[in-house]
């Protein structure tokens, strides 16, 4: 990751395959399809957020689907409101990314421990959950717009940003949200090549060390807390016009463990490892819906707790392994200098 | 007065019930530095153990105070056993192994029982009256159950061999394996202990909220912050989360409803660990149980 | 004040400092002076209070009493990464380095807090150069043998071109050539910067020093030069009667 370094290559190589992807995939698939995988890379542009903040910042979020749901909410009330989706998008980033930077302000200048992080983290999306359900009331409205309870709120769709009335298609949606995960997923790996993402992958390595060094550690948590948020928030946005609405259930136990089971199996410490392992999930979960003998939560109980046991790296980074010690298995010099290839390569 | 009566029982009732649910959680947590995530579906099955049971003819008491704790104190340490062992020493791995473990509960009850409401039961004991003011028999008789229990855990660590190197383990947790005492097995009985404290408070509640699968995620934000509020000293760390945190929901639930005094209770946690991020019991009451 | 009896200014000052754990009292009013560039070696048996003096320098404890002065300002409760921007160098006893990146990354994560991108890369390349890591520089620190890792940290020390250098047993677990390779480090670090070193090992001492700290149960015994100590009846019983 040193100066002059290749780590931006594999980011951008996988960018190009996705734009690919991007063009040629409403050529192919059918309509339904492209409906459905939009709400994929929603989910996607979501586990990447808390693949930077826990994988590279290493943070333990738990509650990352708060700051999606809030960012889905804040754009649902201000597209009702403003009449528009423009402006909407751009507060739901600043909603999600204040409020964490409100709770980041408390957890990180309490130094407070993973553990308590994570729970904390937890508890702010479960309380979430129950304060939303109990909004059904017309008396719970922001601006003109109902909350709507746990029936959650009917999300108007994005239109183009000079027009208010022209809204678009599905695969114009389709578009824009693999436009967004695209972008998101440079930015993030432009981020962790900068001084600032370094700084950050130090104090996941050894917190005290950059302490040592004259790094204020809690700002930069701060800060990589409060901007994986607003991608968070994106992803919110993304997918409430991928469903067409919004409910509190965005914000339950069950899509909380889901975030993480993405960045689990995909592996901490890469950022194309749980946008793969989130489009995985969402067909193998699509597929058990449609059958009821197994359960949804058995399953991702049964893998979160198999990779947690036997594959604790995730699914990108054990194949990285395995493929650079069968590549030079005696020779090693270059299987150092590989690795370290592969260190660079991991902020893909 | 009877006002005053009344909100008095119904914040004692709101505060002991928080460290009914939290006493199990606590446990673990101050032995262990842990957050048991499958918290909320221990009591879930110390809930389904009641509902069956009481089901199958066994008497109701028998069921609350007998076979739940028993049957989840068995589940607790068959867990242990299986995944928790593996994963000592990595702290954050074995939060993430209980929540799949707490994924794996939710999916195994609703596999068996459905996912909807299992057939209730009602409370047992009647109506007290306390002058114009009637409080309900059973909600006095949690209260009373949960100082039970916490004497019985203080008496557990004063007086047991166990206890003993509890409190070690709580000052200071390479301590006890420099006394030579295995840490393995001390684990295998906080974990088992736990459960059962767990799944005695999800029977006693099994009455008052009925049962379902997913009932654990109402129960767990409350026990979680109650216990990281409190600090890992078991007792007086969730007797203190309890009133502190319990005395404010009351409050604002009195005057606002509900829905914001669980909101009050989070706030005030959160700035709480911003003032003591080790909790109070890690400010304050440093030697205490 | 105390009277200066060195022209030199005073860089560093505690007045009274202590440091108490429940009733173990690990410092106990602590009075310590360090001129500019001076050498100045902390020893004392262990449990003399010689890393819980050093940890109320570097922010790592905040002291139950007293005054710590670095420079012209109070440092006492600053926390670590205050006293670093300050331009103070680092090197805590237990190796603390970034296990997961390379010897590269890792001093450049030091250099890169004191200079731009382009200085930082030249900085990098001295230290390497200068601490002889070229030939394991692309090596993950993690998987670098002990003595290793301890120079690896005195690269990050190093090129952040601090003027004040605090080390906690920077000879620790080395071999002897590694241990007199250091010792002429720091001897080079020297000629830039005042040093505080907290040491036991007496030989290692012999090669660096001049003025000698004796802590013994938390406070000063006494201060001189590591040939008046070693002839010294008082610092010979605490501790170097014990080691010979």
């Amino acid at each position: 990751m040193t100066g002059g370094n290749t780590g931006m290559r594999p980011v951008l190589i996988f960018a190009l395959i996705g734009t690919v992807f991007m063009f040629g995939a409403p050529y192919v698939l059918q309509l339904f399809t492209i409906i459905n995988l939009t709400t994929a890379i929603a989910l996607a542009v979501l586990a990447l957020s808390l693949a930077l903040v826990w994988g590279f910042g290493g943070i333990l979020c738990f509650g990352q689907v708060a700051f999606f749901g809030l960012g889905a909410y804040a754009y649902t009330m201000g597209a009702i409101n403003f009449g528009g989706s423009t402006w909407a998008i751009l507060v739901a980033i600043l909603v999600s990314s204040a409020f964490a930077a409100i709770l980041g302000y408390f957890v990180f200048f309490g130094r407070v421990s993973d553990v308590y992080l994570g729970v904390i983290t937890l508890t702010v999306t479960l309380i979430f959950f129950s304060l939303i359900r109990r909004t059904s009331g017309p008396e719970f409205k922001i601006g003109i717009a109902q909350i709507g309870g746990f029936n959650g709120v009917t999300s108007p769709p994005l239109n183009l940003p000079w027009d208010t009335s022209s809204f678009l298609f599905p695969e114009q949606v389709f578009y824009v949200a693999m436009a967004a995960l695209i972008l998101c997923y440079v930015f993030c790996g432009w981020l962790m090549n900068t001084h600032f993402g370094r700084v950050c992958v130090g104090i996941r390595e050894n917190e005290l060390r950059a302490e040592l060094l004259g790094y204020d550690s809690r700002l930069y948590k701060l800060g990589i807390f409060t901007i994986s948020a607003g991608i968070a928030a994106i992803g919110g946005v993304l997918f409430c016009n991928g469903v067409g609405r919004i409910t509190p259930d965005v914000f339950n136990l069950y899509n909380a463990a889901l975030t993480i089971i993405w960045v689990i199996v995909g592996g901490r410490g890469t950022l194309i490892g749980p946008i793969a392992a989130t489009f995985g999930l969402f067909y193998l979960t699509s597929a058990l819906g449609g059958q009821s003998t197994l359960n949804n939560n058995l399953v991702l109980g049964v893998i979160l707790i198999f990779f947690v046991l036997l594959v604790p790296k995730g699914v990108a980074p054990t194949i990285t392994d395995w493929v650079a010690r069968r590549r030079r298995p005696r020779k090693a010099s270059r299987r150092a200098r590989r690795t370290m290839r592969r260190d660079e390569g991991s902020n893909a | 007065m009877d006002l005053f009566v009344a909100v008095t029982f119904q914040l004692v009732y709101g505060i002991a019930n928080l460290a009914l649910i939290s006493l199990g959680l606590a446990i673990i947590f101050g032995m262990m530095r842990v957050i048991n995530l499958a918290h909320g579906e221990f009591l879930m099955l110390g809930g389904y153990t009641v509902v069956v049971a009481t089901n199958a003819g066994v008497n109701i008491w028998v069921a609350m105070l007998i076979l739940a704790p028993l049957v989840v104190g068995v589940i607790g340490v068959i867990v242990e056993r299986v995944i928790i062992r593996w994963l000592y020493g990595r702290m954050v791995d074995t939060l993430l192994a209980t929540w799949g473990l707490s994924l794996l509960l939710i999916g195994l009850v609703t596999s068996i029982f459905g996912a909807s409401t299992a057939t209730t039961i009602s409370p047992p004991l009647g109506i007290i009256r306390i002058g114009d003011y009637s409080a309900s028999g059973y909600e006095l008789f949690l209260i009373g159950v949960t100082l039970v229990l916490f004497l019985a855990v203080f008496a557990t660590l004063k007086l047991t061999k166990l206890g003993l190197v509890a409190r070690g383990t709580m000052q200071n947790p390479e301590m006890s394996s420099a006394l030579g005492v295995s840490t393995t097995k001390i684990y295998m009985i906080t974990f088992g202990l736990g459960a059962a404290v767990t799944g005695l408070a999800g029977g006693l509640l099994a009455p008052v909220t009925g049962v379902l699968p997913t009932i654990g995620a109402t129960y767990i934000a409350k026990a979680f912050i109650t216990v990281i509020s409190g600090g890992s000293a078991i007792l007086a760390g969730t007797a203190a989360g309890s009133i502190l945190l319990g005395g404010i929901n009351g409050i604002f639930s009195f005057l606002t409803g509900p829905t914001l005094g669980e909101v009050a209770l989070l706030v005030a946690a959160i700035i709480l660990l911003r003032l003591m991020p080790r909790g109070i019991t890690g400010r304050f009451f440093r030697k205490s149980l | 004040m105390k009277p200066a009896r060195d022209k030199r200014p005073v860089i560093v000052e505690t007045q009274n400092l202590a440091m108490h754990f429940g009733g173990v009292r690990a410092v106990d009013q602590v009075d310590f002076t360090l001129f500019d560039k001076e050498l100045r070696c902390l020893i004392g048996p262990n449990g003399a209070g010689k890393s819980t003096f050093f940890k109320c320098l570097t922010g790592q404890l905040v002291p139950s009493a007293g005054k710590v002065i670095i420079r012209d300002g109070e440092t006492t409760g600053f926390e670590p990464h205050e006293i670093a921007s300050l331009g103070v160098g680092i090197k805590t006893q237990v190796p603390n380095v970034f296990d997961g990146l390379t010897v590269d990354e890792n001093i450049w994560l030091s250099a890169r807090r004191w200079h731009a991108a382009k200085r930082a890369r030249a900085v990098v390349a001295e230290t390497i150069e200068r601490l002889q890591l070229g030939d394991i520089r692309r090596e993950m620190v993690g998987r670098l043998a002990h003595g290793q890792r301890q120079w690896v940290e005195l690269g990050m020390v190093v090129a952040a071109e601090p003027w004040l250098v605090l080390l906690d047993e920077p000879a620790a677990g080395m071999t002897h050539d590694e241990t007199a390779r250091t010792a002429d480090l720091i001897k080079e670090i020297n000629t830039q910067a005042a040093l505080i070193v907290v040491e036991h090992d007496m030989q290692f001492i012999r090669m660096i020093s001049k003025q000698v700290t004796v802590f013994h149960e938390g406070r000063v015994l006494m201060e001189d030069t590591m040939d008046a100590i070693s002839k010294d009846k008082r610092a010979r019983e605490v501790y170097l009667g014990n080691r010979a």
